[in-house]
């Protein structure tokens, strides 16, 4: 339709604004110029381009927008680590694929340590074992479909409880990182795990809440349940060895009881940030399946 | 069920401001040096192991000189919102 109406236009162009107001042709060729408004506008467009005040403007307003845009990335960076987010998303399929594999099954893996490479850490991409933001960002994302999906099925849904599942969802994550964050500042662990990864290990729980889910909608409660305390028990196992080789100190993280109020203390911890892993897998789903 | 989805990122912000008003409130010696949490009695061991308490009482201090003046700036917006919005 829209080549029949350019070739039209090619005929017609010279007419569009010279005579419009004939009889008979000019009621059709009305309906045509009308359809073809949007595209004619550009013809008096083109007599414009090629007057040298135009181009100069078009010149200006191109190399200030260049200049806007070097002056928002570098006061971005400021605010947002752009930089160090870039690090958390270079993933590939195959590390995802492995990455998920993990959070389901954690039980066959050996080695839990992240490979360094001169001090900073590898890319994701490299080390399974690496934390990245892309499965949890993926996840959340997928979790408040997946709700929508439920509360659908039981003629619960409307549009905005989408927009509150979402925020009631990050606003007990970020409750969740702002108490680990206080809790690792009160036993004072001399730890390199930043903001951004406390971020990523808590957003690995929503995989299990979505398989768990998932699993209830198709099969039933009884199906949700077990999906559930498969997927919770394989998320505080997960949690488990791979905060114990962060928080601990070395002795301890190889499995020799290491006696000293410290590092009981850094135990309970460790133990108590996966424990609340399950606890909020139950409590953000359980209203999900009825 | 309604209890956990009434969460909104808005009320998150209104208890965070509740919170820090708390901890703003507590007075250097009226209150905090009679419970035993004053500012002089943190100054205990050198070694490497400052233990909970002290790790609170610096929090605690160092909250207040922190939040002092956003704080006037922060309750002032909320009680002119507040009034107008109700």
């Amino acid at each position: 339709m829209r080549l029949r109406n350019s070739s039209m236009d090619g005929s017609d162009g010279s007419q569009l604004f010279e005579d419009t107001s004939r009889a008979g042709s000019g009621s059709q060729t009305g309906y045509r110029n009308q359809q073809a408004g949007p595209q004619a506008a550009g013809f008096p467009g083109q007599s414009l381009l090629s007057d040298p005040m135009s181009n100069l403007a078009m010149a200006y307003g191109s190399s200030l927008a260049s200049q806007g845009r070097e002056m928002v990335d570098k006061n971005l960076d400021r605010f947002i680590p752009i930089s160090k987010l870039k690090y958390y998303f270079a993933v590939d399929t195959v590390y995802v694929g492995k990455k998920l594999g993990l959070l389901v099954f954690p039980y066959m893996h050996e080695n839990w340590e992240v490979s360094y490479q001169q001090d900073t850490p590898v890319a994701p991409r490299f080390d399974v074992n690496a934390p990245d933001l892309y499965i949890p960002a993926m996840g959340f994302i997928t979790y408040v479909l997946v709700a929508g999906l439920a509360l659908g099925t039981q003629n619960r849904f409307s549009p905005e409880l989408l927009g509150v599942q979402a925020s009631s969802a990050l606003v007990w994550l970020i409750m969740e990182v702002l108490a680990v964050l206080l809790s690792l500042y009160l036993v004072t662990v001399n730890t390199d795990l930043t903001t951004i990864d406390l971020l990523a290990f808590s957003g690995y729980k929503y995989v299990g809440m979505i398989v768990g889910v998932v699993a209830g909608l198709l099969f039933g409660k009884p199906a949700y349940y077990l999906s559930l305390l498969w997927c919770c028990v394989a998320i505080f196992v997960f949690m488990i060895r791979t905060l114990r080789l962060k928080l601990l100190s070395e002795a301890a993280a190889e499995g020799r009881l290491v006696r000293g109020a410290r590092n009981q203390l850094r135990m309970y911890l460790t133990m108590s940030i996966a424990a609340a892993q399950p606890i909020f897998m139950y409590w953000l789903t359980y209203h999900l399946i009825r | 069920r309604r209890d956990n989805m009434a969460f909104t990122l808005y009320s998150l912000i209104q208890a965070a401001i509740l919170c820090v008003n708390a901890v703003a409130v507590l007075h250097e010696e009226r209150f905090l040096s009679k419970i035993g949490w004053g500012v002089d009695q943190s100054v205990g061991g050198f070694g490497d192991e400052p233990g909970i308490k002290v790790q609170l009482m610096n929090l605690v201090r160092s909250v207040r000189t922190v939040m002092r003046v956003p704080l006037i700036a922060v309750n002032s917006v909320c009680i002119v919102l507040l009034l107008l919005f109700g």
